[in-house]
Parts: structure tokens; C-alpha cells; sequence
């Protein structure tokens, strides 16, 4: 492979992981927070509509990727009600808004069939952006800085400071972070909201930069991916960049293992593509399990992550 | 998916037996109606798009004296038959299913409804009140492989894939043919993705094709997804199904058309008629069915002399890419020199010929 | 005046019938006046949706088609989601319970008749437990929360239905359509009525709550998972060995799961492809919801369901809004059914005056 032919696969791969990697970073922060949302996919949809129709009608990519997070979050403010208020079952309810996403998008999309908007690509000057060289560094669309900005931004939250730590005190131990004083059902409710707008980011990603158009159901199962992704990240954010960039890896693999790319290199041609689609599920199961051997109490999981918060009042 | 045996075939001929027949002559004062089963949405802007444009130009055509109805996002499987079964229980006299994976289905309700026809496109099994259609896609394919085969300076050709049907290695060995006869050294990688339409995984795919050194890129799914990318890459590619120009305006240097507007406009007048029967269609260029779009600017003139002396061949009948010597991928001869394949011989075609480079 | 919430002694028997119905009037309700005001005729639509597949009676059979697989999935489900085990991979268990059906037929070459259906249906239900069992593993060993692992595994199972329909299972004269051989009549469910689509397996589904019902009100076992699910703590104090609930619940939901991809496989579809995994696993899980995880409940839950997949369709070719609109009905049911849970297990007050005696919440 000429270093020509790595630089585009490393553009390609960067491509396939940023939308994975946003729903990813804010699914982290909503489990970090004891919440598991399972209506990833649902968000990412309504992102990708919502996105695209605030492009079409102001013309601006920026707006298209504020009204996208706008809807996420509000998205994810209605899981986050049903959850957090009324204290219904986080798997279904998570399940329902998946389906609703999924349904609404379609609906809303109806109108916005055909209608196209430019990429939104890189803003550096061509020199830089299409340089076969430079453009490595420079060739991604504005929303690929965004998410290592929010990587390292994340991180720095989570470890860093005290917000970090009452979110995390919320997931860990809710009933002992109401106690001291904390709001658990406010930390709760901005984390899902977060998780939401980060969804929506993600997947206005598709409807405005991988192709600049809307179709149904375009998202095509990456928000389920993205929930692996969290898992498989053993919920650190560091992590989680690795991660999403080797699923964007394993993901690109199939699709060249498909076109005779590992051809004539020893075993590896007769694996079939379907073991590198499964892959990143499989990786993810066996990480589970590691870490649960490794070390119970040290293990990076939320203790509450999926439960009620239940004061007994 | 069903089939068709002896056993439900008779209970199905009982089910249709109790119905209340009426003859067909009692709707000749009616408005026909006429049922669409489509496999994506509407605005998938490729396959399904291209069926409903045939069906507007058919209603178009035939004005009062029909109206249509469709089902989009129909799955390949047994639940199409409910869908099918619905379409003749509302009153459609005839009823088209455009996608290869609802034969068995097709079949399974024709036999429910003997006063309704079917007309399935793309596959193979024919009965009293069933036709097929298709299209010579693969002419069109020949003259994208000719435009490949001049403008590649890399004489890597990229072709993204749905499935490894006939109508699909059709295009896929046309491809290469046509541009071998402009560059013999040019040879094609295949991504095969096992699926009609998921934008994202065609564009991803077709960056995967760019990877692997195609500098142009042709198209066997659904959606314009692929030619967006090749438009942030500044490279070519060709639209398929329709003109997808406005979605990549640089890219797009042409486009294969299905044009089903005159095929649905006959089928329709010819119930209207009473003159309806069962057929196997394979239409091409010369029936208006194949149009390739109107060439970009970037399409140099010599070229375009090139790819209209493949239309214009296949319009005189003088042209046929199948044409032998055709060698497979092992190097081995398929088709001897001077010997045409055949229609029924393209029908199950299943093999690649020399150039096509894919997953083992 | 505002309202107060007050935990009752016992949730409400009243509002567990109550509720599942009002979500569904409710539902149809907003349906009306939502369509209406983005310009699609909403009456027309609610009334396709949700009448329509019950008033014709051409549509009955589609419906008890597609409501037997989500009937027989749910009714495992419900048992694991009352013990709190959450199993939501049973996408991927009926995944594997039709592949395994499907391995048998082949195996069986062109042999057929009761003895090799059973053995397919069977063989279904085994590869279901079986994939149910990867995450009962890891949680009872590892404690591994199956939430995660059951769904991660579901898409691996897509994945392995991928490989075999592609490749090794391929029908020799399907044109290189990745699918299975359509199944010969030998090795196919009977039809019960002849002309129409309903096979053995919608019979199964009909006969299973009630099989069911009588386990879990009646048994050991159904107490034990009532327990487990409400008390854990009180379970281990009785005796009940909640790492064994866990199995019992997995396994069930599991088998449940491969016996409904069995017989849709072997009573309905016929062969196998790529679109053979359709989500029933995934709407299952809002079935048992809907139906309180009760196994009646699940009965008229799943019918319910199919009605609006039905409807959807029916919705399609007369008002002309996309398929995936009757998600959004789904979808609606489930919101309403998870926010009226709360008052099965509270009462609503409206407190004038806080000196005022309280007065009698609705519904009581």
C-alpha cells in the first residue's frame, strides 16, 4: 500500500468512525450517569432529519448541526421523562424511542426526498484540504475536529472536575449522591440530554457530510454499533477514540476483503466477510467479560447503569 | 420466501374459486386499477424512484382511464405476499412486482387470483396470468465501460455491487468488456455489499474501491450515495437507474435510465383492451427502455464518439458486448470467437471474465 | 391544589388492565389529530391502521401470521423481565432457532414428515437456549450484564445467518440470491385452513399463554420467579437460588425465541434470507410491556401489534404515508403504557388544602 492509497484510508476509516464515535461519547456520558439508553439509533435518525431540514431551509451546515443536536436532546428529554420522572423501565422505554426515531424521521423526511445541500466539508483552504499529503490532517469535515475536541474535552470533564465527579457519584451510588445533597434526576437529566445532542450530531452526520442528501432509515444500525463502542471502551473516553477508530477499521476490512484486497495473502482470504462485520460485537462481548474477571470492584462500570433511582420516601 | 407446490397451489385454486368471480368485461366502463409492489422508498432517487416515475408516466399516458397504487418498502421475503394479496383484494387487475426477490410470491398470489395479472420483474417463472420483464441493463453498462475504459489513467476500474444475481454479473462483466476494448489492460475490482440500499455502506464501499486504486467508479445499488463521494474525491463515476447529476454535478459523467414508463403504459392499455397476455419481456436500448443520460462536460468529444457507437450498434442490432472471444477469470474460454451468448444463456449467467478482481 | 403521588400497598389491579387499553385509545387519539394537522387525512390513517386488518376479514390471517412469532417470543420474555433478568436478544435467538431448524432440514436431505418437522421445531427451540445461554454464562460466571451481551450477541447471530445463506446453505438453483432452498412441502408446517396462511405454529401461539398462565400462577416455579424478580433479598432468605432464576429465565426466553424463529421459518416464510431477521425479537419486548408481562396479556399485546404492521401496510396504499409510521404508533403505545405504570404502582391525590382530607384519586 504507497503511502498515497494509506492517506485515503485513513480518510476513509476516519469517515466511517465519527459517527460512532459522537453517539458513542454521548452515550458514555449517559451511562456514566447510571442511565442506559438504549434508543441510540432512534436519536441519531432524528438528528440525521433534522439536520438536513435546517440546512435545506437556512442553507447553513453549522445551523444544520445545532438543529440537530437540538433535536437529539429533545429526543432524549422524553426518554429522559418517561425514565427519570416517571420512573418507567430504561430497556423498554430506551426500545420506544429507537422506534419512534425511526418512524418520525421517515415521516418529517417525506418532505425533504430529493432536496440536496453541498457537503459539509473541510473549511481549510484547498491547499491544504486537497494536498495529497496535507489533506490527512486537513481533508475532514469541521465535525471531525468537533468530536476529538469533545474526546478530549469529556475526559477532562469525567476525571477533572467536580461536575465529573457528582455524575459519576450519581452513576456509582445514587442513593449516597442523594444523600449528600446532589440532584441524581438533574445530573441525570443534562447527561441524557448531552447524550442526545451528541446522537443527533452523529447522525447529521450522515445526512450532511458522509452523503449530503436524506434517505430512510439512512443510519443503517450505527447507533447500535455506538452502544457496543461504550462497552467496549470499558466507559473511558480515551478509550472509546481508540475504539471507534478500530471498529471504523474492522468495518473498512470487510468492504476490503470484499473487493479481493486481502487476496493472495496466506489463510486470511478464505475468513468470511461476515466474520469482520461480526467482529467488533464479538470484541465487545469478550471485553465484558475481561473486565468483570479482572478486577469486580475496579471495574469501570456504573454500578446503578440501567437501575431506577428509588428514594424511599 | 414460498414456492409453489402441488398441494397449496390446489388450495389456493380453491381459495380463488370462492371468491365471487366477476368477468372481466364487467370492469371494461371502470377505471382499471393498477398495483405497485416496490422494493425501497419512492425517493431512494435509483430503482424504486425509477418504477414510480414509469408509474406517473404511465398514469400520465393513460389518464382517467386508470389509477395506480403502490407499496414501497416491501421485503423480499413471505410478507410480501400479504402486501401482493392486498393489492388484487382492493380491485388491481394488474399488479407489478419490480424486484427479482418476489417471484415465489408473485406465482403464489397469481395462482389466488386467475382474473388478475402479474408481471414480475426481472425474474424467470412464467404462468397463465404472469408475465416477467427486464431490461438489457447491461447494454447501458457497455457504454459506461467504454467512457471507463478511455478516461481511467489507472486502468483500475471499480464497480459497487448489491448481490451476485444474473442482472448484477451481467453489468459487472459488460463493464470490463467494453473497456478492455479501449484499454485491454484495464481490469475492474468488485464490492459486492448484500444489499440494495444503505447509503453509508455504498460510500464507504466505493472509497474501499478508490483504496484499492479504481480511479472511476460505476454503480449497482440503489441510492446516489456513491457518486457523492467520488464528488468530494474529484473523481467519476455514472448514475444508476436515473440521472443523478444534482447529486454530484462534477462526478456524474452519465447515467444508465430505466425508463419503464412505455413498458407500464402498453402492459396498461393492453388490459384496458382485453389483448393482455402472458409474456417474457427483455427490452433494451432500442426499445426506449435503456436511455443513457445526456454526458457532463467532462466527458471528452472523442469519447463521446466512442460510447454513441456502442448505442448506435446496439440500436442496428450490429453491437453485442457478449460477443466472443470471452475469457474468464481463470483465463479459460468462455465464449468462442465469433459465438453470441444468448438471451437464456445471459438469463443464469453466474461467472466472471478475465479482469474482474473480487473476494474469492 | 396540585397532585401528589403516594405509593399504594398493592399495585392496582384495575389500573393493570386499565392502562394497556387507555395507551391504545390514546394512541389512536393523538394519531387523529396529529396526521391531521401535517396534512394527512388522520382519521383515514388511525382507522387503517388499527381497524381496518380487524373489519376485514381477508386481513385476519396476515394478522395472526405476524402476531405468533411476537406472542411466543414475548411470553419468554415476560418471564425473565418479572424475575428482572433482561434478556433483549431474542432477535438473535430466533435468528439462530430458525438457522438450526434450517440445518436439520438440510440435513435431513429431501426427508420430511412429522417426525423431522418435529425434530427441525425442536432443534430451533435447543439453538435458542443455547445462544440464551452465552449470556447467562457470563452473568451467572462474571457477572456480566446481559442487557449488553444478549444484544451484542444478536448481531453477531445476523452475521452467521449472513455467512450460511450466502455461502454454505445458498440455494443451488436460487441464481446466487444469498437464500436458503425454499422448504419442500414435506418438511413445512400444515396449513390448518385450507386456502389460507394459517399454519400450526399461530395455533402453538395461541395455545402457549394459556399453557403458560396455568405454569406460572399455579407452580413453585412461577412463584419463585415472582420472588426473585420483587425481592431479591427476601428469594435468597427463601431458599431461591437466584443464579438458578437467572438460567431458568434466559433459558426460556431463549427457547421461546428459537421456537417462534422455527415455526415461522418452517410454518410461514419457508426459506431463509437476508431479510428474514425482521425485528420481531425487538417488538416482542414492547409486547410484553404492553401486555403486562402477563402471558394473556402478551396474547392480546401481540395481536394488537401485529394489527398496526398490518395496518401500516393497509395505510400505505390508501393514504400514502410511509411504512415506518406505524413505529411511531408503536412506539406511542409503548410511551404510554411505560408512563402509566406509575399509577399502577401510586395514587394520584389532588390536594386542594393540605389541611383538606385528600380526595379519591380517578380510577379508584
Amino acid at each position: 500500500m504507497s503511502i498515497e492509497v494509506l492517506i485515503l484510508t485513513i480518510i476513509t476509516i476516519v469517515g466511517i468512525s465519527t459517527p460512532i464515535l459522537l453517539a458513542g461519547l454521548g452515550e458514555l456520558v449517559v451511562e456514566k450517569a447510571g442511565v442506559l439508553n438504549l434508543g441510540v439509533e432512534g436519536m441519531m435518525l432524528i438528528g440525521a432529519i433534522a439536520g438536513f431540514a435546517t440546512t435545506v431551509i437556512t442553507g447553513s451546515p453549522w445551523l444544520g448541526m445545532i438543529g440537530a443536536a437540538a433535536a437529539g436532546a429533545l429526543a432524549a428529554l422524553l426518554f429522559g421523562f418517561l425514565v427519570l420522572a416517571l420512573n418507567s423501565n430504561q430497556v423498554a422505554t430506551g426500545l420506544a424511542l429507537t422506534i419512534f426515531g425511526t418512524g418520525l424521521s421517515s415521516l418529517i423526511g417525506l418532505s425533504f426526498q430529493g432536496r440536496i445541500v453541498a457537503p459539509f466539508g473541510s473549511i481549510f483552504p484547498p491547499a491544504l484540504s486537497r494536498d495529497p499529503f496535507l489533506k490527512v490532517l486537513f481533508g475532514y469535515s469541521p465535525i471531525v475536529y468537533f468530536a476529538l475536541i469533545m474526546v478530549v474535552l469529556v475526559t477532562w470533564f469525567l476525571k477533572s472536575t467536580r461536575g465529573g465527579l457528582i455524575l459519576r457519584a450519581v452513576g456509582e451510588n445514587d442513593l449516597s449522591a442523594h444523600s449528600i445533597g446532589y440532584s441524581v434526576v438533574g445530573v441525570r437529566y443534562a447527561a441524557i440530554a448531552f447524550g442526545g445532542a451528541m446522537a443527533g450530531i452523529g447522525g447529521a452526520y450522515f445526512s450532511l457530510v458522509i452523503t449530503p442528501m436524506w434517505a430512510e432509515r439512512m443510519t443503517a444500525g450505527r447507533g447500535w454499533i455506538a452502544l457496543a463502542l461504550v462497552v467496549f471502551a470499558s466507559w473511558r473516553a480515551p478509550r472509546l477514540l481508540v475504539g471507534a477508530y478500530f471498529f471504523g477499521l474492522l468495518m473498512w476490512l470487510e468492504l476490503y476483503a470484499k473487493g479481493g484486497g486481502l487476496n493472495g495473502l496466506p489463510i486470511i482470504p478464505a475468513i468470511p466477510s461476515q466474520f469482520w462485520a461480526a467482529m467488533p460485537y464479538l470484541m465487545t462481548v469478550v471485553v465484558l467479560a475481561l473486565i468483570s474477571v479482572r478486577d469486580r470492584a475496579g471495574s469501570n462500570a456504573p454500578a446503578c447503569l440501567g437501575k431506577p433511582f428509588l428514594t424511599s420516601n | 420466501m414460498a414456492i409453489l407446490t402441488r398441494r397449496n397451489f390446489i388450495q389456493a385454486a380453491g381459495a380463488a374459486a370462492a371468491l365471487p368471480m366477476l368477468g372481466s368485461r364487467a370492469f371494461a366502463q371502470d377505471k382499471l386499477k393498477v398495483g405497485f409492489v416496490f422494493l425501497g422508498p419512492i425517493g431512494d432517487y435509483g430503482w424504486t424512484w425509477a418504477h414510480n416515475k414509469g408509474r406517473e408516466a404511465m398514469q400520465t399516458a393513460l389518464g382517467d382511464k386508470i389509477e395506480s397504487v403502490y407499496v414501497e418498502n416491501v421485503a423480499e421475503d413471505a410478507s410480501a405476499i400479504p402486501v401482493i394479496r392486498d393489492l388484487a383484494n382492493q380491485g388491481c387487475k394488474l399488479i407489478f412486482t419490480t424486484s427479482y426477490g418476489y417471484m415465489d410470491q408473485t406465482i403464489q398470489v397469481a395462482g389466488e387470483f386467475p382474473d388478475v395479472k402479474f408481471e414480475h420483474c426481472t425474474g424467470f417463472k412464467l404462468a397463465d396470468n404472469v408475465s416477467v420483464y427486464n431490461s438489457r441493463f447491461h447494454e447501458g453498462r457497455a457504454v459506461l465501460g467504454t467512457i471507463s475504459g478511455m478516461m481511467s489513467k489507472s486502468g483500475t476500474l471499480g464497480y459497487l455491487g448489491s448481490y451476485k444475481v444474473p442482472e448484477v454479473v451481467l453489468g459487472v462483466n459488460s463493464f470490463p468488456l467494453a473497456a478492455q476494448k479501449k484499454n485491454p489492460a484495464a481490469t475492474l475490482k468488485v464490492v459486492f455489499i448484500d444489499s440494495w440500499f444503505d447509503p453509508p455502506k455504498e460510500a464507504a464501499a466505493t472509497e474501499t474501491l478508490l483504496n484499492l486504486g479504481a480511479d472511476i467508479v460505476t454503480t449497482h445499488t440503489d441510492s446516489p450515495a456513491p457518486l457523492q463521494s467520488l464528488e468530494q474525491r474529484g473523481l467519476h463515476g455514472f448514475g444508476q437507474g436515473a440521472d443523478m447529476s444534482s447529486f454530484a454535478p462534477n462526478a456524474h459523467l452519465t447515467a444508465i435510465e430505466d425508463i419503464w414508463g412505455p413498458h407500464y403504459t402498453r402492459r396498461a392499455q393492453a388490459v384496458l383492451d382485453g389483448t393482455w397476455k402472458s409474456s417474457n419481456i427483455w427490452e433494451g436500448m432500442v426499445d426506449g427502455t435503456v436511455v443513457i443520460s445526456p454526458y457532463s462536460a467532462a466527458v471528452p468529444a472523442d469519447v463521446v464518439a466512442e460510447a454513441d457507437k456502442i448505442k448506435a450498434g446496439y440500436m442496428d442490432g450490429s453491437f453485442d458486448i457478449f460477443t466472443g472471444p470471452i475469457y474468464d477469470t481463470e483465463g479459460k474460454l468462455k465464449v468462442e470467437d465469433g459465438k453470441t451468448l444468448t438471451l437464456d444463456e445471459l438469463a443464469v449467467m453466474d461467472w466472471f471474465v478475465k479482469g474482474v478482481e473480487t473476494a474469492a | 391544589m396540585r397532585l401528589k403521588l403516594e405509593k399504594r400497598p398493592e399495585p392496582s389491579r384495575l389500573m393493570v388492565v386499565a392502562t394497556p387499553i387507555a395507551s391504545v385509545l390514546l394512541t389512536m387519539l393523538i394519531g387523529v389529530v396529529v396526521f391531521d394537522a401535517i396534512g394527512i387525512n388522520g382519521q383515514k390513517a388511525v382507522v387503517d391502521i388499527f381497524l381496518t386488518p380487524l373489519l376485514a376479514s381477508y386481513k385476519w390471517q396476515d394478522v395472526a401470521t405476524k402476531a405468533a412469532p411476537l406472542i411466543i417470543i414475548a411470553l419468554g420474555l415476560s418471564i425473565g423481565n418479572r424475575a428482572n433478568v433482561w434478556n433483549i436478544g431474542a432477535e438473535g435467538q430466533y435468528v439462530i432457532g430458525s438457522l438450526c431448524a434450517a440445518g436439520v432440514g438440510i440435513a435431513a436431505g429431501g426427508g420430511g414428515g412429522g417426525l423431522i418437522i418435529t425434530a427441525m421445531i425442536l432443534s430451533g427451540v435447543v439453538g435458542g437456549a443455547a445462544w440464551a445461554a452465552i449470556p447467562a454464562v457470563l452473568r451467572t460466571r462474571f457477572s456480566v450484564n446481559e442487557i449488553l451481551s444478549s444484544l451484542m450477541l444478536t448481531y453477531v447471530a445476523l452475521q452467521v445467518l449472513g455467512y450460511l445463506v450466502g455461502g454454505p446453505w445458498k440455494d443451488p438453483n436460487g441464481r446466487n440470491f444469498p437464500a436458503t432452498a425454499p422448504l419442500t412441502a414435506e418438511q413445512s408446517l400444515p396449513i390448518l385452513f385450507p386456502g389460507t396462511t394459517v399454519h400450526l405454529g399461530i395455533a402453538i401461539a395461541l395455545v402457549l399463554p394459556f399453557v403458560f398462565w396455568l405454569v406460572t400462577a399455579r407452580s413453585v416455579f412461577g412463584f419463585q420467579i415472582r420472588v426473585v424478580g420483587s425481592a431479591p433479598h427476601a428469594a435468597r432468605h427463601g431458599g431461591f437460588d437466584s443464579k438458578q432464576t437467572i438460567w431458568l429465565a434466559m433459558l426460556i426466553g431463549g427457547g421461546m425465541a428459537g421456537l417462534a424463529g422455527a415455526l415461522e421459518f418452517t410454518g410461514a416464510l419457508k426459506a431463509i434470507n437476508l431479510g428474514f431477521p425482521s425485528g420481531y425479537g425487538f417488538t416482542a419486548i414492547i409486547v410484553s410491556f404492553l401486555g403486562r408481562l402477563h402471558p394473556i396479556g402478551c396474547l392480546i399485546a401481540g395481536i394488537v401489534l401485529a394489527v398496526t404492521y398490518v395496518g401500516g401496510q393497509v395505510a400505505q396504499t390508501t393514504v400514502h404515508i410511509p411504512n415506518a409510521t406505524a413505529g411511531i404508533f408503536q412506539a406511542m403505545m409503548l410511551f404510554f403504557i411505560l408512563a402509566s405504570d406509575i399509577l399502577v404502582r401510586y395514587r394520584v391525590r389532588i390536594v386542594r388544602n393540605p389541611k383538606n382530607a385528600p380526595a379519591p384519586a380517578a380510577g379508584e
